[in-house]
């Protein structure tokens, strides 16, 4: 087998939180945001990661490039461990591993001019604002479709999806090989997202990227990734094939998460007909013991509320953690 | 008699390039129980209809340059602030995307409902209260005399939306307006609040435009759809209709661009270019520039709304033409 480009091992991110609160009542506490998560991408695929918010999925994504730091677990990065090493080390990694965030504007620097936002990332690497840097951020330009007399613009004369492909253009100027989109085409309206999705699909194509895709549309995860990874309060829940998570998840949360898409169709209604799941997503503060589902899940036994069901696998490529499923 | 008719509305803003129409000449109606959907990418005017309706746009810098509102048989606008404030709750009520920005932190939410109902009714404080706790209970939130004294920051986003719609509802209104409802929730929670509108609306009768950027959302409530493009209602018709024969381009660009969530689509149809702000809107029709069907006459003159089938009304000089045998 080969090995995968990005490999977490029981990942986990606990923060610390409380001792403040209102009136500075609330006691400190730990938050497990992301919790003993262990998962691959192998290169050139896309794995989408979907959950509702507050679940960890920027978390995740987060300590995948180590932008922040695991509370334990391990990260590799085409089968070298990234977890605890130095800096000069790390920034050899670094420059393969890039993220788009989903408000461009937040992410660019106001005052910079195009050109200088792109290249930012080469002279850091150590590169000069000479003609060979120009030339790599004109191309870079270009493949982001945008025109070259973009370069000397600055950032509030784009409109939102304009932005997100100067943000893309930042993110792919190194030539990384992993790309985490964190929710990078959620605040566009459809028509540009449309646009942008077929963009990135086309620079996958053409640079051989690698993507986690987070996002919280799920026709859109379903469109753009090869697997896909359901989150719910920290843990991963379900992770499979996108032809077998969307047509025949087994999670209950997966299957409610899916049955709660609206209709695309008006003859499709979903009202009355396709169960709900009831309440809302618990504190993460003070998850729910046993399954952390067990409180909204339509299927719940007595020993969801005691014990913790694994991730096992019930077929190949196919992962749920689950009392309802014996592999 | 329709319990809403809007005809040739026209809100213009003064901004530092001079007066933009934010929305232009947009016309429609409602009848009683019936859902319409509004829908449109963002900026495409959904929410400053919604707001010239209500009458809460502060003016300047905005201004009603043209068109009226009539509501239940009376013409709404041109009426002073205090009897546009007698229409308002018991009358017309809104939702808005955020409710946090609508309720206030410091009141619990019991004395928000209760004050809302007090502005409209003679109750003692006793009533006053059973209604509240009878109208937090319709929304669903649970143990609802215990949450009265709750506050808003002591709410999740689907509670609060909740207590909004409970608020909106305390006066028993003929219509209510859901400005995005749903855009800041998580999709399980959107499907509660939406299941709780249309419960709504089958026990109270009121009618509801549901305002949204979200196709889906639309094929799951309306019973007729209103899609708006850049300040202009550029096609109408029964929900099915848009989903099954839309005749505008923008619309069938609109239904095509979003991904499935059954079939494999090997590439999306995107629209290309992004939608105009007013101030830099193109010549004749607007959506022109975008449209794979522009023909230079297109630039022209703007295509007026047009009733092409019984019900069914676009703005496309090439509508008719496009349309499929
Ligand atoms: N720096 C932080 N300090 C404390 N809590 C955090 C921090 N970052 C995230 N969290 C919490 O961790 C959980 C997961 O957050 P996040 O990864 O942002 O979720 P998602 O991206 O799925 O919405 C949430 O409960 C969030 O409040
Ligand atoms: N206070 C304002 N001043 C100037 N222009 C405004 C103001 N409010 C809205 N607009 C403009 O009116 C247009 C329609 O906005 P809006 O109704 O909010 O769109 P939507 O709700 O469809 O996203 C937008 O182009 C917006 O820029
Ligand atoms: S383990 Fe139990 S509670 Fe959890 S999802 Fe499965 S059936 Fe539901
Ligand atoms: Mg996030
Ligand atoms: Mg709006």
């Amino acid at each position: 087998m080969t090995t995968p480009l990005i490999e977490a091992t029981a990942l986990s991110k606990h923060f610390e939180v409380g001792g403040g609160g209102l009136f500075g009542l609330r006691k400190p506490a730990t938050l497990k945001a992301v919790d003993e998560v262990s998962f691959t991408i192998k290169a050139g695929e896309t794995l989408g990661l979907v959950g509702e918010s507050g679940c960890g999925k920027s978390t995740l994504g987060r300590l995948l490039l180590r932008l922040i730091e695991p509370t334990s677990g391990r990260v590799a990065f085409d089968g070298n461990e990234i977890t605890g090493i130095g800096r000069m080390e790390m920034r050899g990694f670094r420059r393969s591993m890039q993220i788009i965030f989903q408000d461009p504007y937040g992410a660019l620097n106001p005052r910079m001019s195009v050109e200088d936002i792109i290249a930012e990332p080469l002279l850091i690497h150590g590169a000069r604002m000479n003609a060979e840097t120009r030339g790599k951020v004109a191309q870079m330009l270009e493949k982001v479709g945008l025109p070259a007399r973009a370069l000397d613009r600055f950032p509030h004369e784009f409109s939102g999806g304009q932005r997100q492909r100067i943000g893309i253009a930042r993110a792919l100027v190194l030539h990384p090989r992993l790309i985490v989109c964190d929710e990078a085409v959620s605040a566009l309206d459809v028509s540009v997202q449309a646009q942008i999705v077929n963009l990135l699909q086309d620079l996958q194509r053409e640079m051989g990227l690698t993507y986690l895709f987070i996002a919280h549309d799920l026709s859109v995860v379903r469109h753009i990734s090869d697997r896909v990874a359901v989150m719910y309060l920290g843990k991963m829940v379900e992770v499979a094939d996108k032809a077998t998570i969307y047509a025949a998840p087994l999670h209950p949360y997966t299957q409610a998460l899916i049955a709660a898409v609206p209709a695309q169709h008006p003859a499709q209604r979903s009202r009355g007909k396709r169960q709900r799941i009831v309440g809302d997503i618990p504190s993460a503060l003070n998850p729910p013991s046993g399954c952390r589902f067990h409180t909204r899940c339509p299927h719940v036994m007595p020993v969801c509320r005691e014990t913790a069901p694994p991730l096992r696998t019930t077929a190949p490529g196919h992962q749920v953690a689950c009392h309802l499923i014996d592999p | 008699m329709n319990l809403l008719d809007v005809s040739g509305l026209t809100t213009a803003f003064m901004t530092g390039r001079g007066e933009v129409n934010a929305i232009e000449d947009v016309s429609f109606s409602l009848k009683e129980g019936e859902i319409l959907g509004i829908v449109g990418e963002s900026g495409s005017g959904k929410s400053v209809t919604a707001l010239t309706i209500m009458d809460l746009l502060p003016k300047p810098p905005a201004r009603v340059a043209a068109g009226e509102v009539t509501f239940n048989g009376e013409r709404l606008t041109g009426l002073s602030d205090r009897q546009m404030q007698q229409v308002r709750g018991p009358g017309i009520s809104m939702i808005f995307q955020e409710p946090m920005t609508s309720l206030n932190p410091v009141f619990s939410i019991g004395d928000q409902i209760m004050e809302t109902i007090a502005a409209h009714e003679r109750l003692s404080q006793a009533d006053l209260r059973r209604r509240a706790i009878t109208m937090l209970d319709k929304v669903g939130i649970p143990s609802a005399s215990r949450r009265l004294d709750d506050y808003p920051h002591q709410m999740s986003g689907g509670q609060r939306q909740r207590v909004m719609i409970a608020m909106a509802l305390a006066c028993n209104p003929k219509l209510l307006i859901a400005d995005e409802p749903t855009t800041a929730l998580d999709v399980t929670i959107q499907a509660q609040i939406l299941d709780l509108l249309m419960d709504l609306r089958d026990e109270f009768g009121m009618g509801v435009i549901i305002i949204t950027h979200n196709m889906g959302v639309i094929a799951e409530t309306a019973d007729r759809v209103l899609v708006m493009y850049a300040g202009r209602v550029i096609e109408e018709a029964p929900v099915a209709t848009i989903f099954d024969r839309p005749m505008h381009p923008y619309t069938r660009g609109l239904l095509e661009c979003v991904p499935s969530l059954t079939e494999d689509k090997p590439r999306l149809v995107a629209i290309p270019g992004t939608l105009p702000e007013p101030a830099r809107r193109p010549p004749g029709c607007r959506f022109g520039p975008r449209c794979a069907h522009a023909l230079p006459s297109c630039a022209a003159a703007i295509p007026p709304l047009e009733t092409l089938e019984p019900a069914h009304a676009a703005a496309c000089f090439r509508a008719k033409e496009l349309a499929p045998a």
